[in-house]
């Protein structure tokens, strides 16, 4: 059974829910069209039930920040086994509490997708089965790959500073000369000045 | 051409009377033989984090072989003498690594393999990588490279072999590093 174009799932999904899919994005590698926040579960859910449709695969969930729009976006992939097609959505949350239907109960494959989009992006995912850190550690302050992401300074006493081993060595350099001057009797100094005084006097 | 080939083997592998061999030359055969006894069996716990693993399992592998020093892979830190951190330690894995090396009994000595291990490396400005393994635990030797080859390796291991060998018994002590929790302090011995 062929596959149908992105146009024409597109064209589905709007004959269906109409303002709850948005246009498509102007054809370029990727097409793709953002769904209303409420709606995800469902429209997921028709995409994954519909026999012309049939998208068994989540093929990839993740995130991307925007600061200046205050948006988060989170985007899906889904593929299709049985038609071979591809669809591209996403969805655009506040950043500031952004949150949105766990896909979990659809596709298994969302659960460590999801967990790695709540970990370094701050998402919730509401009805997932068990929503925690998944790279970070569990006591990890902040969401690494928001923009705005400043580092903690370090872990658990762990400092995340190094000093850089020019200037180590630099210190060292210093400190040797120091040492070299501080050493140096003063009567060397007294019989070095002569002989630096002495060609001058004679220039 | 046989000349040649026994010129290069020799030059190629290690001299086996610089560490390996019993050599006393100290009035104390005693402490002769409890290091000559320590350094030929420096048992390494297999520790790879990342691609420098490949290079340790490359050195304990039979063109390097690590062996023909009496250093054999652990599974176990209860069993190892010697840490070979190989590869990017990360925070989370920090902790982990911190666990290991209190798990192993002394005297117990640590080597970091690569730029990672001992600085952050490539990944120094990442939020997750730390700044390098003395961050948490006392390092005797640093092997740089990224990965270094088993020969690198190989070296580190023999430069960790002379340490042992100058060892003192009286004066036998880790040096406490502030901060990190490891080491001791021993009375001292007149």
């Amino acid at each position: 059974m062929p596959g149908l174009t992105v146009e024409q799932i597109h064209q589905r999904l709007v004959e269906k829910f109409g303002d709850a899919v948005g246009p498509l994005s102007p054809p370029k590698k990727d097409p793709f069209c953002v769904f209303a926040v409420p709606r995800v579960r469902a429209i997921c859910q028709f995409l994954k039930d519909d026999p012309a449709l049939y998208f068994d695969f989540l093929e990839d969930l993740t995130a991307t920040d925007h600061p200046k729009e205050n948006l988060i976006r989170v985007v899906y992939h889904f593929y299709s086994y049985r038609h071979r097609h591809l669809f591209i959505a996403k969805v655009e949350l506040n950043r500031t509490d952004p949150q949105v239907d766990s896909l979990e109960p659809l596709w298994k494959a969302a659960n460590w997708m999801e967990r790695e989009v709540f970990d370094l992006f701050g998402v919730v995912f509401r009805d997932h089965s068990d929503l925690r850190r998944i790279l970070m550690p569990d006591d990890w302050v902040g969401n690494p790959l928001r923009k705005d992401y400043t580092e903690a300074g370090g872990y658990q006493g762990i400092s995340n500073v190094r000093d850089n081993p020019l200037d180590l060595y630099l210190n060292m350099d210093r400190q040797v000369r120091a040492e070299q001057v501080a050493a140096q009797p003063p009567a060397t100094a007294t019989a070095a000045a002569p002989p630096t005084g002495a060609p001058k006097a004679e220039g | 051409m046989a000349d040649q080939t026994t010129k290069d083997l020799k030059g190629y592998s290690h001299d086996p009377g610089a560490s390996t061999a019993l050599v006393t030359t100290s009035t104390n055969l005693i402490e002769d033989l409890i290091n000559w006894s320590r350094r030929s069996s420096m048992f390494y716990l297999l520790f790879g984090l990342a691609c420098c693993g490949i290079e340790l399992m490359q050195t304990g592998g039979p063109r390097a072989d690590l062996d023909r020093f009496g250093s054999v892979p652990r599974a176990t830190p209860r069993q190892s003498d010697l840490m070979i951190v190989a590869g990017t330690l990360t925070y989370k894995m920090a902790i982990r690594c911190k666990l290991l090396y209190e798990q192993m009994a002394e005297p117990k000595y640590v080597i970091s393999m690569g730029s990672c291990a001992n600085c952050g490396g490539l990944f120094q400005l990442s939020y997750s990588v730390v700044k390098g393994v003395d961050k948490i635990i006392p390092v005797d030797v640093y092997v740089p490279g990224c990965p270094p080859r088993p020969e690198a390796l190989t070296e580190g291991f023999l430069r960790v072999q002379e340490l042992i060998k100058r060892e003192k018994l009286k004066t036998k002590m880790r040096p406490k590093k502030p901060g990190t929790g490891a080491g001791y302090d021993l009375p001292e011995v007149a």
